[in-house]
């Protein structure tokens, strides 16, 4: 998910095609005053165990603590604080390594632990609020996470310089070990922790020069949550047991905006173990009613779930079908829109060009489907609230909560836990599932339940829980002139809103425009002099949300996809007819360019007996991370399609952990065919469709490519890669299956189109 | 009554005989390295042995699981294979997420333990029930490869 690199990303980068949007990051932080709300809780208890990391209980009695992100134990054990949500990304590792790098730890005694909900410690700068989300956290951290090692590490050596007598500065530093190599002393961080931390803060340290260092951009600085991830110690929110706790299944109603009518709940107290019924109102555009059960465990609260009997009330519900929708957009894609962005005079170009190319794009809404359904562990007790969660967005959940508690937000404490995926449904723009379980647990504390609760969703509850990618139409008109120059391009995309209706529309839609709807067209780096994207935002009871690369993963899909048509249309190569386009890009061209040398872009592929094959490409911008991919297909004589190998190069500015970003790639390549191929969120009068992995398919291992990736280096800032290895994936398949075909896919998923 | 052993230990079930072994072991035992993802069979997380074979607990009632040896994911370190096979996987990094992989690796133990050099297509076919949303499957390919070769 990303929620703001619209808004923080591009400034300071000059382009020949000015940006279209204006906003800055400035903007954004004068205006995130709302947002910093003061939460000031002090540190809450966060134990390495419930965060599921591998700190010892002797860490737990610091003997150093220079700042809030490192804590240095007389056990020798370092213990790094991440302020970022691990789901996958490998974000526990990066800011590890970070703040190792110029601590000058040993990777061995480095452990990693959640930090709990607290903005005045823990902000995210470019979000404007303890969160993670738009790829930001190794761009973020980069700097502090250093200095937090630098600063640890100049106290250290201040410390063993006072003790041994010596100067500062004839002090080494290397692999956990603190020498004064003259008189032969030494001594580990653990020995010298106390002492440390009687020395005084630096204000200034120095950072080590890229050429001295030994964990960033290593393969010593490995994933730091693999181990418990391999044994089964790793602790997610689905995996929380307190004392005397009581498990939630949910009814949902099938529809958003219904309520709850009338329940007849005599056969789900009947089952043995059910300690209760509550009612769970919705807040009306933030999340559906349901009725919970709740148990001893979490079979007898399904069982008992099962045994409801639920009328709704319908008359306000979201009864939409997707064909009525879809024709909608359709509707509107024929006429003009809000303008995005524009450039030059796009009707004059495209008035009477040589060749005018049309087309028409349908892109369907999509569930996140992350392995681990949402829940929460909630135990509020009349004056404070505790919750632990795989927690993505600390400042909004935290004020979610207490609102709906009547608490202030110091009342809520919020324990980090590993996310079993979340790809953006865990940074719930409105909080929905945090307000569920607030509503859920006073409901039951009204009624006498004391015990903390956790709300455990079944995967029907989270497939048909709304907050999806939206579904969008887009519709293209794009100009070549004589010489198969590009003169002219049009683009009208229509779908919802992703901001609107929340706390960050204030921040994200401006003047209508909902940047997150139409980034990637509006202010493409490619030098298109003429250029005109709009935009018709539609709006739906069922709420969406950002999923992994959020606008681009439509955005990228659509361009890249005509890209490849126009460059047929011309009879250009498509990686000359880019390079064409992208001559003032060089981050662009450098990825554009590794990736097509690194596939053999020109040469034939080798035959496969009976199979048509094809290669496609793509090069795609996203959180100021620069990606290309080249896909190779093979399709047979029924249609089935095959992605034989692709070849991906990336430029992330300085690469932090190298296996990391090639792990993201492979992954975002992985997760963005899955949807491509397969997946596809329907409508039947309001009614999700899909409710489980056989409606809603997922890519499964005999379908997953051979993966090359291939790092651009760079000593630029560092950007993210958790979501950019996504966009390009769609269209690069897309044009390979054009070369192998001649067949045009611009309805997703692919489904059976090719057997058709 | 139900009895089940457990990673060689045993345990009592006192409750409703047709609860899926998952819940069994996740709430009543408290071993929460078996994971619930779709309870319908679809996507492996909740694979756990029973007697070798790897099955999807989140459909298996306790009562048939009655008098075998189940082992899960706390349990299979004491393996050869299983402790070979999680070694591939810390030094080849496979997890991200991590909430699928001790299905995975269950589904990968039990491979290499009847199979001692799997093609790529026998482990497509052994591993094809077990989902992993972030795709970490080139990795969990190559892992369960270098795992046969240690194992050699």
């Amino acid at each position: 998910m990303g929620i703001m690199k619209r808004i923080t990303g591009n400034d300071g980068k000059a382009s020949s095609t000015t940006p279209l949007i204006n906003v800055s990051r400035r903007s954004f932080l004068q205006g995130t005053g709302g947002l910093a709300i003061g939460v000031c809780l002090g540190p809450v208890a966060c134990s390495s165990k419930d965060a599921g990391t591998a700190a010892t209980a002797a860490s737990n009695i610091p003997a150093f603590e220079p700042n809030a992100f490192i804590r240095i134990g007389a056990d020798n054990s370092v213990t790094v604080i991440a302020k970022h949500l691990e789901m996958g990304q490998g974000t526990f590792t990066g800011l590890a390594t970070l703040a190792a790098e110029e601590l000058d730890a040993d990777w061995s005694q480095v452990s990693v632990e959640a930090a709990p909900a607290d903005v005045t410690k823990y902000k995210n700068n470019l979000l404007g609020g303890q969160g993670t989300g738009g790829s930001t956290a190794m761009a973020d951290s980069h700097e502090p996470m250093r200095k937090a090692g630098a600063t640890a590490r100049a106290m250290l050596v201040s410390a063993a310089a006072a003790e041994w007598k010596v100067p500062a500065s004839e002090i080494t530093v290397s692999k956990g070990t603190i020498r004064h190599a003259v008189s032969k002393k030494e001594a580990s961080f653990g020995q010298m922790a106390d002492k440390a931390s009687k020395q005084p803060v630096p204000t200034e340290v120095v950072l080590k020069d890229p050429k001295d260092f030994t964990l960033i951009g290593t393969q010593t600085a490995t994933r730091k949550d693999s181990a418990a991830k391999t044994n089964g110690t790793a602790k997610f929110t689905q995996d929380v047991k307190l004392d005397g706790m009581l498990v939630a299944v949910l009814a949902h109603a099938p529809h958003f905006g219904s309520t709850i009518k009338s329940v007849d709940d005599s056969k789900a107290r009947a089952v043995a173990g059910v300690v209760d019924v509550i009612h769970v109102d919705a807040v009306p555009g933030v999340n559906r009613a349901a009725v919970a059960v709740l148990a001893k465990n979490t079979w007898v609260a399904k069982q008992g779930r099962d045994a409801l009997v639920v009328e709704w009330e319908e008359a306000e519900a979201f009864k939409l079908s997707s064909a009525d929708m879809f024709k909608q957009f359709h509707a509107l894609s024929a006429k003009p829109g809000l303008v995005a962005g524009t450039r030059g005079d796009t009707a004059a170009a495209l008035k009477k060009p040589a060749k005018l190319i049309e087309a028409s794009y349908e892109f369907p809404y999509l569930a996140h489907a992350a392995m681990e359904p949402l829940n929460c562990v909630i135990h509020y007790t009349g004056d404070s609230c505790q919750i632990w969660n795989g927690e993505q967005f600390q400042t909004f959940d935290q004020a979610a909560a207490a609102a709906t508690l009547g608490l202030k937000p110091e009342q809520v404490s919020i324990t980090q836990l590993y996310a079993g995926g979340s790809f953006g449904r865990r940074a719930s723009s409105k909080s929905d599932f945090i307000v569920e379980a607030a509503t859920l647990a006073k409901a039951a504390y009204a009624k006498g339940v004391k015990a903390p609760l956790k709300m455990v969703w079944t995967r029907e509850d989270d497939m048909r829980g709304g907050y999806y990618r939206p579904a969008f139409v887009h519709a293209i008109k794009a100009g070549l002139d004589k010489d198969g120059k590009l003169v002219g391009w049009q683009q009208r995309i229509v779908g919802q809103s992703i901001a609107k209706g929340t706390a960050l529309e204030p921040y994200m839609v401006h003047e209508g425009i909902d940047h997150t709807s139409v980034e990637g067209t509006s202010d493409t780096r490619y030098d298109i002099t003429n250029l005109q994207v709009e935009l018709h935002s539609v709006d739906y009871k069922m709420p969406v949300l950002w999923w992994r690369s959020v606008g681009h993963t439509h955005t990228a899909y659509a361009v890249e996809t005509m890209m490849d048509e126009l460059a047929h249309a011309a009879g250009k190569d498509p990686v000359e007819f880019r390079r064409a386009l992208l001559e003032k890009q060089p981050r662009h061209l450098a990825v554009l360019e590794l990736a097509a040398a690194k596939s053999d872009w020109g040469k034939p592929l080798a035959p496969i007996a009976g199979m048509k094959r094809g290669r496609g490409i793509a090069v795609h911008e996203s959180f100021n991370t620069f990606v290309a991919e080249v896909a190779e297909v093979s399709v047979d004589a029924d249609g089935m399609l095959k992605v034989d190998r692709v070849v991906c190069a990336v430029d992330c500015g300085l690469a932090i952990n190298p296996d990391v970003i090639k792990a993201q790639m492979e992954g975002g390549i992985g997760f963005g065919l899955a949807a491509i191929l397969h997946s596809e969120i329907t409508f039947d009068q309001g009614k999700v469709v899909q409710g489980n992995f056989g409606e809603y398919p997922m890519l499964r291992i005999n379908e997953m490519p051979v993966i090359e990736v291939h790092l651009v280096a760079s000593a630029e800032k560092p950007t993210g890669v958790g979501e950019p290895g996504v966009p390009p994936i769609g269209p690069a398949v897309a044009n390979a299956v054009f070369a192998a075909t001649a067949k045009r896919i611009r309805k997703l998923p692919f489904g059976d189109q090719l057997s058709a | 009554m139900t009895d089940l052993t457990i990673n060689g230990v045993k345990h009592t079930h006192n409750g409703d005989a047709a609860m899926p072994l998952l819940w069994f072991i996740r709430d009543e035992v408290g071993m929460t390295g078996t994971k619930f993802g779709c309870g319908v069979a679809q996507c492996g997380a909740c694979t756990v042995h029973l007697d070798g074979q790897p099955i999807r607990s989140c459909v298996t009632p306790v009562s048939v699981a009655a008098g075998k040896n189940i082992t899960t994911i706390e349990g299979t370190a004491s393996d050869k294979v299983g402790a070979a096979v999680q070694a591939s996987w810390r030094k080849l990094d496979v997890v991200q997420c991590g909430y699928c992989q001790s299905g995975q690796i269950m589904s990968a133990v039990a491979l290499l333990a009847k199979n001692k050099a799997p093609t790529d297509s026998d482990i497509d076919s052994a591993m094809g029930g077990n989902v992993c949303r972030c795709a970490t499957y080139v990795r969990i390919r190559a892992a369960i490869h270098d795992a046969a070769t240690a194992l050699a």
